[in-house]
Protein backbone atom coordinates (compact mmCIF):
# COMPACT_ATOMS: atom_id res chain seq x y z
CA UNK A 1 0.00 0.00 0.00
CA UNK A 2 0.98 3.75 -0.95
CA UNK A 3 1.49 6.61 0.79
CA UNK A 4 -0.34 9.69 0.45
CA UNK A 5 1.57 12.31 0.05
CA UNK A 6 4.51 10.29 -0.38
CA UNK A 7 6.78 12.65 -2.02
CA UNK A 8 6.63 15.87 0.60
CA UNK A 9 6.51 13.01 3.89
CA UNK A 10 9.87 11.63 2.17
CA UNK A 11 10.90 15.40 1.31
CA UNK A 12 10.52 15.88 5.13
CA UNK A 13 11.81 12.31 6.43
CA UNK A 14 15.49 13.19 4.22
CA UNK A 15 15.58 16.57 5.70
CA UNK A 16 14.88 16.11 8.97
CA UNK A 17 17.78 13.06 9.01
CA UNK A 18 20.39 15.15 7.19
CA UNK A 19 19.79 17.61 9.59
CA UNK A 20 20.09 14.94 12.34
CA UNK A 21 22.74 13.14 11.18
CA UNK A 22 24.55 16.50 10.40
CA UNK A 23 27.49 15.61 13.23
CA UNK A 24 28.25 12.21 11.30
CA UNK A 25 28.53 13.50 7.80
CA UNK A 26 30.45 16.67 9.31
CA UNK A 27 32.70 14.63 11.25
CA UNK A 28 33.84 12.36 8.81
CA UNK A 29 37.40 14.60 8.39
CA UNK A 30 37.40 15.38 11.99
CA UNK A 31 40.78 16.19 13.71
CA UNK A 32 41.49 14.03 16.47
CA UNK A 33 41.62 15.52 20.04
CA UNK A 34 44.42 17.18 21.33
CA UNK A 35 46.57 15.95 23.98
CA UNK A 36 47.48 19.07 26.15
CA UNK A 37 51.28 19.46 26.11
CA UNK A 38 52.93 19.02 29.32
CA UNK A 39 56.30 18.94 28.05
CA UNK A 40 58.09 22.50 29.29
CA UNK A 41 61.41 22.79 30.74
CA UNK A 42 59.70 23.59 33.81
CA UNK A 43 57.35 20.74 34.24
CA UNK A 44 60.48 18.10 33.02
CA UNK A 45 62.34 20.11 35.86
CA UNK A 46 59.64 18.81 38.11
CA UNK A 47 60.55 15.63 40.51
CA UNK A 48 57.04 14.76 41.07
CA UNK A 49 55.20 15.40 38.24
CA UNK A 50 52.15 16.83 39.68
CA UNK A 51 49.80 20.13 39.47
CA UNK A 52 48.45 21.89 42.70
CA UNK A 53 46.06 19.14 43.06
CA UNK A 54 45.62 15.86 41.35
CA UNK A 55 45.41 15.09 37.49
CA UNK A 56 41.90 14.34 37.62
CA UNK A 57 40.67 16.99 39.96
CA UNK A 58 42.21 19.35 37.75
CA UNK A 59 41.04 18.14 34.25
CA UNK A 60 37.66 18.55 35.73
CA UNK A 61 37.65 21.12 38.00
CA UNK A 62 40.12 23.72 37.03
CA UNK A 63 38.08 26.71 36.75
CA UNK A 64 36.76 25.90 40.23
CA UNK A 65 40.18 26.68 41.55
CA UNK A 66 40.60 29.65 39.31
CA UNK A 67 37.98 31.12 40.28
CA UNK A 68 38.94 30.39 44.26
CA UNK A 69 42.35 31.79 43.70
CA UNK A 70 40.49 34.55 41.91
CA UNK A 71 38.43 35.54 44.34
CA UNK A 72 41.03 34.86 47.28
CA UNK A 73 43.75 37.13 45.78
CA UNK A 74 41.12 39.77 45.00
CA UNK A 75 38.69 39.94 48.03
CA UNK A 76 40.45 38.92 50.48
CA UNK A 77 44.53 39.56 49.35
CA UNK A 78 45.38 35.68 50.40
CA UNK A 79 47.80 34.56 47.93
CA UNK A 80 48.64 31.46 49.86
CA UNK A 81 46.85 28.37 48.45
CA UNK A 82 47.20 25.39 50.48
CA UNK A 83 46.71 21.98 48.36
CA UNK A 84 45.19 19.11 49.35
CA UNK A 85 48.27 17.75 50.13
CA UNK A 86 49.75 20.63 52.53
CA UNK A 87 52.06 21.77 50.39
CA UNK A 88 51.95 25.61 49.38
CA UNK A 89 51.45 27.93 46.07
CA UNK A 90 51.43 31.04 45.35
CA UNK A 91 47.44 31.81 43.92
CA UNK A 92 48.73 33.30 40.81
CA UNK A 93 47.39 32.35 36.89
CA UNK A 94 50.89 33.99 35.06
CA UNK A 95 53.27 32.92 38.50
CA UNK A 96 51.98 29.71 39.23
CA UNK A 97 49.96 28.02 36.41
CA UNK A 98 52.15 29.95 33.37
CA UNK A 99 55.16 29.12 34.77
CA UNK A 100 54.90 25.86 34.36
CA UNK A 101 51.99 24.93 31.53
CA UNK A 102 53.98 27.54 29.21
CA UNK A 103 56.79 26.65 26.66
CA UNK A 104 58.70 30.08 28.36
CA UNK A 105 57.25 31.12 31.50
CA UNK A 106 56.49 34.65 32.04
CA UNK A 107 58.77 35.67 34.13
CA UNK A 108 61.60 34.96 31.64
CA UNK A 109 59.56 36.98 28.53
CA UNK A 110 61.11 39.91 27.53
CA UNK A 111 60.68 41.30 24.58
CA UNK A 112 57.79 40.85 22.52
CA UNK A 113 59.32 39.07 19.67
CA UNK A 114 60.12 36.64 21.91
CA UNK A 115 56.82 35.79 23.40
CA UNK A 116 55.84 32.55 22.51
CA UNK A 117 52.00 30.77 23.01
CA UNK A 118 51.73 30.50 26.24
CA UNK A 119 48.17 30.03 26.42
CA UNK A 120 48.61 26.82 24.14
CA UNK A 121 47.92 24.56 26.55
CA UNK A 122 44.21 26.19 27.41
CA UNK A 123 43.73 26.67 24.04
CA UNK A 124 44.35 23.10 23.18
CA UNK A 125 41.44 21.89 24.73
CA UNK A 126 39.18 25.41 25.23
CA UNK A 127 38.73 25.00 21.74
CA UNK A 128 38.50 21.80 21.19
CA UNK A 129 35.26 21.62 23.46
CA UNK A 130 34.11 25.42 22.53
CA UNK A 131 34.76 27.47 25.56
CA UNK A 132 36.36 30.33 25.67
CA UNK A 133 38.40 31.02 28.89
CA UNK A 134 37.57 33.96 30.89
CA UNK A 135 41.27 34.83 32.31
CA UNK A 136 42.01 36.94 29.87
CA UNK A 137 39.55 39.62 29.86
CA UNK A 138 41.61 40.47 33.14
CA UNK A 139 44.97 39.16 32.50
CA UNK A 140 46.70 40.69 29.47
CA UNK A 141 46.79 37.69 26.53
CA UNK A 142 50.02 36.83 25.09
CA UNK A 143 50.39 38.42 21.45
CA UNK A 144 50.84 34.98 19.78
CA UNK A 145 47.83 32.90 21.99
CA UNK A 146 45.64 34.87 20.00
CA UNK B 1 3.11 10.00 38.28
CA UNK B 2 4.20 7.79 41.16
CA UNK B 3 4.57 4.84 38.31
CA UNK B 4 6.45 7.07 35.88
CA UNK B 5 8.62 9.40 38.39
CA UNK B 6 10.01 5.87 39.79
CA UNK B 7 10.54 4.19 36.19
CA UNK B 8 12.91 7.43 36.27
CA UNK B 9 14.36 7.11 39.49
CA UNK B 10 15.00 3.66 39.06
CA UNK B 11 16.87 4.10 35.55
CA UNK B 12 19.06 6.95 37.43
CA UNK B 13 20.19 4.03 39.74
CA UNK B 14 20.52 1.24 37.16
CA UNK B 15 22.88 3.31 35.38
CA UNK B 16 24.30 4.51 39.15
CA UNK B 17 24.55 1.20 39.77
CA UNK B 18 25.93 -0.40 36.38
CA UNK B 19 28.55 2.42 35.64
CA UNK B 20 29.70 2.57 39.57
CA UNK B 21 29.12 -0.83 40.17
CA UNK B 22 29.72 -3.02 37.20
CA UNK B 23 32.51 -0.66 35.36
CA UNK B 24 29.81 -1.27 31.95
CA UNK B 25 30.80 2.79 30.86
CA UNK B 26 31.31 0.63 27.34
CA UNK B 27 27.33 -0.72 27.65
CA UNK B 28 26.46 2.88 28.63
CA UNK B 29 28.82 5.04 26.52
CA UNK B 30 28.62 3.74 23.72
CA UNK B 31 26.13 0.68 22.64
CA UNK B 32 23.42 2.28 24.28
CA UNK B 33 23.73 5.03 22.65
CA UNK B 34 23.54 3.98 19.16
CA UNK B 35 21.18 1.35 20.02
CA UNK B 36 18.98 4.25 21.16
CA UNK B 37 19.86 6.63 17.94
CA UNK B 38 18.72 3.27 15.74
CA UNK B 39 15.84 2.88 17.50
CA UNK B 40 14.69 6.92 17.13
CA UNK B 41 15.28 6.80 13.32
CA UNK B 42 13.74 3.80 12.53
CA UNK B 43 11.02 3.95 15.01
CA UNK B 44 10.55 7.64 13.64
CA UNK B 45 10.59 6.42 10.06
CA UNK B 46 7.94 3.43 10.78
CA UNK B 47 5.48 5.99 12.31
CA UNK B 48 5.51 8.70 9.63
CA UNK B 49 5.03 5.68 6.80
CA UNK B 50 2.05 4.31 9.06
CA UNK B 51 0.40 7.95 9.21
CA UNK B 52 1.29 8.46 5.49
CA UNK B 53 -0.58 5.42 4.56
CA UNK B 54 -3.99 6.50 6.00
CA UNK B 55 -5.89 7.83 3.76
CA UNK B 56 -7.72 11.41 4.80
CA UNK B 57 -11.42 10.74 3.64
CA UNK B 58 -12.27 14.68 4.03
CA UNK B 59 -11.20 18.10 3.52
CA UNK B 60 -11.20 18.83 7.19
CA UNK B 61 -8.94 21.80 7.48
CA UNK B 62 -9.34 24.03 11.16
CA UNK B 63 -9.98 27.63 10.38
CA UNK B 64 -9.94 30.60 11.86
CA UNK B 65 -10.70 32.97 9.37
CA UNK B 66 -13.62 33.73 6.39
CA UNK B 67 -12.81 31.00 3.77
CA UNK B 68 -12.03 32.51 0.09
CA UNK B 69 -15.32 32.47 -1.73
CA UNK B 70 -16.83 35.70 -3.37
CA UNK B 71 -14.42 38.57 -4.55
CA UNK B 72 -15.84 40.89 -2.57
CA UNK B 73 -15.74 39.36 0.54
CA UNK B 74 -12.69 39.55 2.61
CA UNK B 75 -11.12 36.29 2.76
CA UNK B 76 -8.54 35.31 4.98
CA UNK B 77 -5.17 34.19 3.35
CA UNK B 78 -2.84 32.47 6.07
CA UNK B 79 -6.26 31.69 9.21
CA UNK B 80 -8.07 30.53 6.32
CA UNK B 81 -5.59 29.36 3.72
CA UNK B 82 -6.46 28.81 0.12
CA UNK B 83 -2.99 28.45 -1.23
CA UNK B 84 -0.30 26.01 -0.47
CA UNK B 85 1.67 29.32 0.02
CA UNK B 86 -0.91 29.84 2.72
CA UNK B 87 -0.61 26.83 4.24
CA UNK B 88 3.22 26.66 4.97
CA UNK B 89 2.83 30.10 6.39
CA UNK B 90 0.03 29.08 8.64
CA UNK B 91 1.87 25.67 9.23
CA UNK B 92 5.04 27.34 9.86
CA UNK B 93 3.72 29.96 12.39
CA UNK B 94 1.92 26.88 14.57
CA UNK B 95 5.04 25.03 14.62
CA UNK B 96 7.84 28.25 15.54
CA UNK B 97 4.70 30.49 17.78
CA UNK B 98 2.59 27.98 18.74
CA UNK B 99 -0.42 30.06 17.22
CA UNK B 100 -3.20 27.95 17.78
CA UNK B 101 -2.20 27.78 21.62
CA UNK B 102 -1.75 31.19 21.81
CA UNK B 103 -5.91 31.33 21.86
CA UNK B 104 -6.45 29.01 24.55
CA UNK B 105 -8.95 29.90 26.83
CA UNK B 106 -9.86 29.13 30.64
CA UNK B 107 -13.57 28.06 30.98
CA UNK B 108 -15.11 28.95 34.20
CA UNK B 109 -18.83 28.94 35.91
CA UNK B 110 -18.78 32.02 37.31
CA UNK B 111 -21.52 33.54 39.42
CA UNK B 112 -24.94 33.19 38.64
CA UNK B 113 -23.82 29.92 36.70
CA UNK B 114 -22.12 32.37 33.79
CA UNK B 115 -20.08 30.21 31.71
CA UNK B 116 -17.00 32.77 31.08
CA UNK B 117 -13.68 32.18 29.03
CA UNK B 118 -10.99 34.08 30.38
CA UNK B 119 -7.50 34.88 28.55
CA UNK B 120 -4.92 31.90 29.86
CA UNK B 121 -1.16 32.59 28.66
CA UNK B 122 0.88 30.88 31.08
CA UNK B 123 0.73 27.70 29.00
CA UNK B 124 1.26 29.17 25.86
CA UNK B 125 4.39 30.53 27.09
CA UNK B 126 5.91 28.06 29.01
CA UNK B 127 5.33 25.94 26.34
CA UNK B 128 7.07 28.26 23.90
CA UNK B 129 10.07 28.71 25.99
CA UNK B 130 10.12 25.22 26.97
CA UNK B 131 10.42 23.85 22.86
CA UNK B 132 12.79 27.10 22.08
CA UNK B 133 15.09 26.55 25.16
CA UNK B 134 15.55 22.91 24.33
CA UNK B 135 16.00 23.75 20.75
CA UNK B 136 18.92 26.00 21.89
CA UNK B 137 20.28 23.40 24.14
CA UNK B 138 20.37 20.80 21.52
CA UNK B 139 21.93 22.89 19.43
CA UNK B 140 24.51 24.20 21.72
CA UNK B 141 25.69 20.35 22.18
CA UNK B 142 26.48 20.49 19.03
CA UNK B 143 29.97 22.05 20.71
CA UNK B 144 30.79 18.36 21.86
CA UNK B 145 29.75 16.28 18.35
CA UNK B 146 31.65 19.12 16.13
CA UNK B 147 35.11 19.24 15.41
CA UNK B 148 36.31 22.44 14.57
CA UNK B 149 33.06 23.28 16.10
CA UNK B 150 30.72 25.96 13.48
CA UNK B 151 30.73 29.23 14.46
CA UNK B 152 27.24 29.80 14.43
CA UNK B 153 27.32 27.39 17.54
CA UNK B 154 29.81 29.55 18.89
CA UNK B 155 27.59 32.44 18.86
CA UNK B 156 24.46 31.49 19.42
CA UNK B 157 26.55 30.22 22.67
CA UNK B 158 27.97 33.36 23.70
CA UNK B 159 24.49 34.85 23.20
CA UNK B 160 22.90 31.85 25.31
CA UNK B 161 26.00 32.54 27.94
CA UNK B 162 25.45 36.58 28.11
CA UNK B 163 25.06 36.24 31.94
CA UNK B 164 27.92 34.72 33.67
CA UNK B 165 28.49 33.14 37.07
CA UNK B 166 31.92 33.16 38.57
CA UNK B 167 34.04 32.59 35.67
CA UNK B 168 31.70 30.37 33.59
CA UNK B 169 28.99 31.39 31.41
CA UNK B 170 25.71 30.78 32.57
CA UNK B 171 23.23 29.92 30.28
CA UNK B 172 19.93 31.63 30.44
CA UNK B 173 18.15 28.34 28.49
CA UNK B 174 18.97 26.01 31.37
CA UNK B 175 17.13 27.95 33.95
CA UNK B 176 14.31 28.35 31.33
CA UNK B 177 13.90 25.05 30.48
CA UNK B 178 14.18 23.98 34.18
CA UNK B 179 11.52 26.49 35.39
CA UNK B 180 9.45 25.53 32.15
CA UNK B 181 9.37 21.76 32.38
CA UNK B 182 8.72 22.81 36.17
CA UNK B 183 5.68 24.22 35.16
CA UNK B 184 4.39 22.21 33.11
CA UNK B 185 4.98 19.21 35.60
CA UNK B 186 3.27 21.01 38.39
CA UNK B 187 0.07 22.21 35.91
CA UNK B 188 -0.51 18.59 35.81
CA UNK B 189 -0.40 17.76 39.39
CA UNK B 190 -2.09 20.82 40.68
CA UNK B 191 -4.97 21.68 38.40
CA UNK B 192 -7.24 18.53 39.19
CA UNK B 193 -8.71 18.46 36.15
CA UNK B 194 -5.57 18.18 34.62
CA UNK B 195 -4.23 15.55 37.18
CA UNK B 196 -7.60 13.56 36.24
CA UNK B 197 -6.73 13.03 32.89
CA UNK B 198 -3.14 12.84 32.67
CA UNK B 199 -1.83 9.40 32.68
CA UNK B 200 2.06 7.91 32.77
CA UNK B 201 2.69 8.71 29.46
CA UNK B 202 2.25 12.53 29.93
CA UNK B 203 4.52 12.32 33.47
CA UNK B 204 7.14 10.20 32.15
CA UNK B 205 8.51 12.46 28.87
CA UNK B 206 8.65 15.59 31.79
CA UNK B 207 10.30 13.29 34.18
CA UNK B 208 12.79 12.37 31.65
CA UNK B 209 13.03 16.28 30.74
CA UNK B 210 13.82 17.20 33.66
CA UNK B 211 16.48 15.00 34.98
CA UNK B 212 18.67 15.47 32.01
CA UNK B 213 18.09 19.28 32.44
CA UNK B 214 18.73 18.74 36.04
CA UNK B 215 21.91 16.13 35.20
CA UNK B 216 23.14 17.97 32.81
CA UNK B 217 23.13 21.63 34.55
CA UNK B 218 24.58 19.28 37.78
CA UNK B 219 27.13 18.37 35.83
CA UNK B 220 27.95 21.92 33.97
CA UNK B 221 27.67 24.03 37.54
CA UNK B 222 28.38 21.67 40.35
CA UNK B 223 29.59 18.09 39.94
CA UNK B 224 32.20 18.37 36.91
CA UNK B 225 33.56 16.21 34.47
CA UNK B 226 36.46 16.43 31.93
CA UNK B 227 34.64 17.73 29.21
CA UNK B 228 37.50 17.29 26.84
CA UNK B 229 36.81 13.49 27.38
CA UNK B 230 33.35 13.86 27.34
CA UNK B 231 34.06 15.33 23.88
CA UNK B 232 36.39 12.55 22.59
CA UNK B 233 33.48 10.37 23.54
CA UNK B 234 30.96 12.17 21.49
CA UNK B 235 33.42 12.51 18.86
CA UNK B 236 34.44 8.85 18.75
CA UNK B 237 30.66 8.15 18.08
CA UNK B 238 30.04 10.08 15.65
CA UNK B 239 33.16 9.38 13.50
CA UNK B 240 32.72 5.28 13.96
CA UNK B 241 35.80 5.63 16.05
CA UNK B 242 34.24 4.53 19.56
CA UNK B 243 36.75 5.11 22.89
CA UNK B 244 36.47 5.61 26.26
CA UNK B 245 38.17 8.02 27.43
CA UNK B 246 38.68 7.56 31.53
CA UNK B 247 37.83 9.63 34.33
CA UNK B 248 34.18 10.80 32.89
CA UNK B 249 31.81 10.91 36.28
CA UNK B 250 29.12 9.00 36.83
CA UNK B 251 26.58 11.83 36.14
CA UNK B 252 27.72 12.31 32.82
CA UNK B 253 26.51 8.93 32.06
CA UNK B 254 23.10 9.06 33.87
CA UNK B 255 22.91 12.23 31.58
CA UNK B 256 23.62 10.61 28.56
CA UNK B 257 21.33 7.18 29.61
CA UNK B 258 18.50 9.68 30.19
CA UNK B 259 18.87 11.17 26.78
CA UNK B 260 19.48 7.90 24.96
CA UNK B 261 16.13 6.68 27.02
CA UNK B 262 14.40 9.50 25.27
CA UNK B 263 15.43 9.05 22.31
CA UNK B 264 14.22 5.69 22.36
CA UNK B 265 11.19 6.24 23.92
CA UNK B 266 9.89 9.61 21.12
CA UNK B 267 8.74 7.09 18.29
CA UNK B 268 6.68 4.99 20.78
CA UNK B 269 5.14 7.98 22.71
CA UNK B 270 3.15 11.21 22.70
CA UNK B 271 6.58 13.00 21.34
CA UNK B 272 5.42 12.10 17.92
CA UNK B 273 3.79 15.11 17.55
CA UNK B 274 6.90 16.43 16.57
CA UNK B 275 6.49 15.12 13.64
CA UNK B 276 2.90 14.76 13.46
CA UNK B 277 2.09 18.26 13.61
CA UNK B 278 2.88 18.45 9.93
CA UNK B 279 0.89 15.25 9.02
CA UNK B 280 -2.10 16.70 10.60
CA UNK B 281 -4.79 17.17 8.23
CA UNK B 282 -6.36 20.08 10.04
CA UNK B 283 -3.36 21.80 9.28
CA UNK B 284 -2.02 20.72 6.35
CA UNK B 285 -5.41 20.90 4.66
CA UNK B 286 -5.92 23.59 2.40
CA UNK B 287 -9.73 25.44 2.98
CA UNK B 288 -10.51 24.97 -0.54
CA UNK B 289 -13.09 22.72 -0.80
CA UNK B 290 -15.72 25.24 -2.77
CA UNK B 291 -13.25 24.98 -5.67
CA UNK B 292 -11.67 22.07 -5.36
CA UNK B 293 -12.92 18.72 -5.05
CA UNK B 294 -11.26 16.48 -2.12
CA UNK B 295 -11.80 12.93 -3.87
CA UNK B 296 -11.23 10.31 -0.30
CA UNK B 297 -8.59 8.13 -1.47
CA UNK B 298 -10.18 5.13 -0.09
CA UNK B 299 -13.20 5.06 -2.13
CA UNK B 300 -13.52 2.19 -3.67
CA UNK B 301 -14.12 2.07 -7.69
CA UNK B 302 -17.51 0.90 -7.73
CA UNK B 303 -18.84 -1.10 -10.41
CA UNK B 304 -21.90 0.95 -12.11
CA UNK B 305 -24.51 -0.38 -14.62
CA UNK B 306 -26.16 3.13 -15.50
CA UNK B 307 -29.58 3.16 -16.92
CA UNK B 308 -28.52 3.44 -20.66
CA UNK B 309 -26.22 0.28 -20.53
CA UNK B 310 -29.16 -1.32 -18.37
CA UNK B 311 -31.13 -0.18 -21.72
CA UNK B 312 -28.64 -1.29 -24.11
CA UNK B 313 -28.60 -4.63 -22.14
CA UNK B 314 -32.57 -5.41 -21.69
CA UNK B 315 -34.16 -2.93 -24.29
CA UNK B 316 -34.92 -5.53 -26.33
CA UNK B 317 -36.67 -7.94 -24.18
CA UNK B 318 -38.37 -4.73 -22.53
CA UNK B 319 -39.85 -3.81 -25.95
CA UNK B 320 -40.91 -7.12 -26.50
CA UNK B 321 -42.90 -7.02 -23.45
CA UNK B 322 -44.31 -3.59 -24.42
CA UNK B 323 -42.45 -2.00 -21.53
CA UNK B 324 -41.53 1.74 -22.49
CA UNK B 325 -38.20 2.52 -23.29
CA UNK B 326 -36.36 5.66 -23.77
CA UNK B 327 -34.41 4.87 -26.89
CA UNK B 328 -36.44 2.32 -29.07
CA UNK B 329 -34.02 -0.48 -30.51
CA UNK B 330 -36.89 -1.82 -32.72
CA UNK B 331 -36.64 1.72 -34.66
CA UNK B 332 -33.05 1.74 -35.07
CA UNK B 333 -32.86 -1.69 -36.17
Amino acid sequence: MAMYNGRSIVTGLVLFFALLTFPFWYGLGAAPAPEPDLNTPAIQKLVEKKCVENREFMRANHMELLKEWRNAVVRTGNRVYIAGDGKKYEMSLQNTCLDCHANIPPKQVKTTSNQLSQVQFCNSCHSYVGVKPDCWTCHIQPKEGR
Amino acid sequence: MQFAGLVVVGIIMLVFLGVQGLKLQFFFGVIIPYLALVVFCLGLIGRVVKWGRSPVPFSIPTVHGQQKSLPWIKASAIDSPVTTAGVVARLALEVLFFRSLFKNVKAELGEGRRLTFTWEKWLWLAGLLFHWSFLVVIFRHLRFFTEPVPAVVHSLGSLDGFFQVGLQAFFITDLIILATVLYLLLRRVCIPQMRYISLPADYFPLFVIFGIALSGISMRYFFKVDIAAVKKLAMGLVTFKPVLPEGIGVIFYIHLFLVCVLFAYFPFSKLMHMAGIFMAPTRNLANDSRARRHVNPWNYPVKVHTYADYEAEFGRKMEEAGLPVENSQAKVS
